[in-house]
């Protein structure tokens, strides 16, 4: 492996909800750049407790902990003294069902941006536009910006949620099940979108869908009980898998 | 398998009391108005209903009635402690949702419940002892020096500060709503979907941003229905504001002065009227109230049912 070619680096990664539950156990892994990053496994298995762990988000409830180290860039997020924000401008998220925020299109787009400080009209419009042409949504809602952002469709709320993600370009993208609320239409435009953004952001994603992993995706994890059973190239894990538990679950064995 | 065509006779009953139980509240709702109207029509009849509103006379003695001072006492005290209470309220519900650590949560909670639960006489009593005196000597002497010698505003702080007025009325008014206002403030807060929050932050947004750009533009409206239910309940308070409002029917220009509200010239006089239409002109400021706290009343249900149907959608 190319130590260059690493955008994040995860060294025994212990993680501990408040109630006590261990839910991650000894996780070791490494993000390559500009590639996909899919972790997938049973429900409970831990795959999205692990993804919120890139942005911190655990940090918003009380008395979780973590152990370990997660390098992104030379630099341990862990750390107590790490500025959540500033991570979270850095690394975007996108969540399980789309989560437009209550005002208009270009408004929902131009959060982040203004979170960010940029206070120019224009150029916050420039940047609106280039993240909905990014998302494939300007040829669809270019016309309609004003509009309420609940007003789309299931699948274009979930684009804008990308778009606002990518608006602020961040070096990550998380993706937790982004599509587990679409139908099979919005999910392929999504999937597309997938494969796009890797020419800029390195992207993890969570999905329940095998086939989703398989396609999208450059490199596997396979979760099951809160452990990294196995990680990979995607090929390898669907193809060859080394241990017999990934064979079962990729099968469809169990899970 | 056997099909039961019939109901049980028990479940027919049970059925039946609730029925009636609830019936019976519309019916009492009816009936009171009815009173209220009947005993009232005298004055309805003698004074008519613009005539009555808009007339500052209150005298038992030639037996003229007009509501136009009681309107002013009780318009000028809810808004005022609308005023004072809102900002209050939603400082505690922001506080109690968003940024307090979970330990606290509870308590503060519990203590603003419990801020609910004291009877409105001890508000006045304390109001009369405690508060008027301070309100006296300390804060209407300070208000005076500094805001009353401005222009305009300053002929609201004018007159010998004596505690016992329409700004200390509101003040109490403003203390027993702000339970009100926060807790369902709070509750409203508490509807924003907490992965729309999630979003937010992931962004980056900071708390303050969160509340600002997500949790409020969210929930307005069911605040706005707590603001609204928290003026009906300014609208018909009595005890506390009878000891610290003095009873004077008049409409003053400086918030030192004393005032009537409805309520408290209800409170007050109800044993002293001692012709028909003395009792008839009660009745009829009673009527007053009634309608007016029904229409507020209406409104915040209207405001806070189309935030949670908003959040369902």
């Amino acid at each position: 492996m190319n130590d260059n070619n690493v955008k994040i680096e995860v060294k025994r990664l212990h993680f501990y909800y408040s109630c006590g539950t261990q839910a991650l156990e000894d996780i070791s892994l490494s993000v390559h750049k500009n590639t996909v990053t899919a972790l997938i496994g049973p429900s409970g298995c831990g795959k999205t407790t692990f993804l919120r762990c890139f942005n911190r988000m655990h940090d918003l409830y009380p008395g979780n902990r973590y152990e370990g180290e997660i390098w992104i860039d030379k630099k341990n997020i862990l750390e107590k003294d790490i500025d959540h924000i500033g991570l979270r401008s850095k690394i975007g998220m996108v969540f399980q069902k789309p989560t437009p925020f209550p005002m208009s299109i270009f408004e929902n787009i131009a959060f982040g941006l203004k979170l960010m400080g940029i206070k120019k009209k224009t150029e916050i419009a420039d940047r609106v536009e280039k993240a909905l042409k990014d998302a494939a949504l300007w040829e669809e809602i270019g016309d309609k910006l004003g509009n309420f952002a609940l007003s789309l469709s299931g699948g274009q709320q979930q684009r804008l949620c990308i778009a606002r993600a990518i608006a602020v370009e961040p070096e990550v993208i998380l993706m937790d099940e982004p599509c587990s609320a679409l139908d099979p239409i919005a999910t392929a435009k999504i999937e597309d979108l997938i494969s796009e953004l890797t020419k800029r952001y390195t992207v993890v994603i969570v999905t329940h869908n095998m086939q989703q992993a398989a396609r999208v995706s450059e490199y596997t994890g396979f979760f099951m009980m809160g452990k990294l059973i196995e990680f990979d190239t995607t090929q390898k894990i669907f193809t060859a898998p080394s241990n017999k538990m990934t064979e079962d679950y990729i099968t469809g064995r169990f899970g | 398998m056997t099909i039961r065509l019939k109901k049980n006779p028990v479940d027919i009953i049970f059925s039946s009391i609730t029925a009636i139980a609830s019936v019976s509240v519309l019916l009492l709702i009816l009936g009171i108005l009815y009173v209220l109207i009947l005993e009232s029509y005298p004055s309805i009849e003698k004074f008519g209903f613009l005539r009555f509103i808009t007339s500052t006379d209150w005298n038992p003695v030639k037996g003229s009635f007009g509501a136009a001072t009681n309107l002013f006492g009780t318009a000028i005290t809810t808004v005022l402690s609308i005023l004072i209470a809102v900002p209050v309220a939603i400082g505690i519900a922001i506080f109690v949702t968003e940024i307090a650590p979970n330990f606290l949560k509870g308590p503060i909670g519990a203590a603003i419940e419990l801020l609910a639960a004291i009877p409105s006489i001890i508000y006045g009593m304390w109001g009369l002892f405690t508060l008027a005196p301070i309100m006296a000597n300390y804060i209407e002497p300070a208000l005076q020096k500094s805001i009353g010698s401005l222009p305009l505003v300053g002929v609201l702080f004018e007159g010998t500060p004596m505690g016992i007025d329409l700004l200390t009325a509101s003040v109490i008014l403003s203390i027993m709503i702000i339970p009100f206002t926060a807790s369902i403030s709070r509750d409203a807060f508490n509807l924003t979907p907490a992965v729309i929050k999630e979003s937010a932050y992931a962004l980056g947004a900071t708390k303050r941003e969160v509340v600002k750009d997500i949790v409020i533009p969210y929930s307005k409206v069911g605040v706005f229905g707590g603001v609204v239910l928290s003026l009906g309940r300014a609208l018909g308070e009595t005890m506390a504001v009878a000891f610290v409002l003095g009873n004077n029917h008049q409409i003053t220009k400086s918030l030192f002065d004393a005032a009537a509200t409805i309520t408290v010239t209800l409170a007050n006089e109800f044993t002293e009227a001692d012709t028909d239409i003395y009792l008839s002109s009660l009745f009829y400021l009673a009527l007053l109230l009634f309608v007016m706290s029904f229409i507020i009343l209406a409104l915040a249900k209207f405001f806070i049912l189309k935030t949670e149907k908003g959040i369902k959608q």
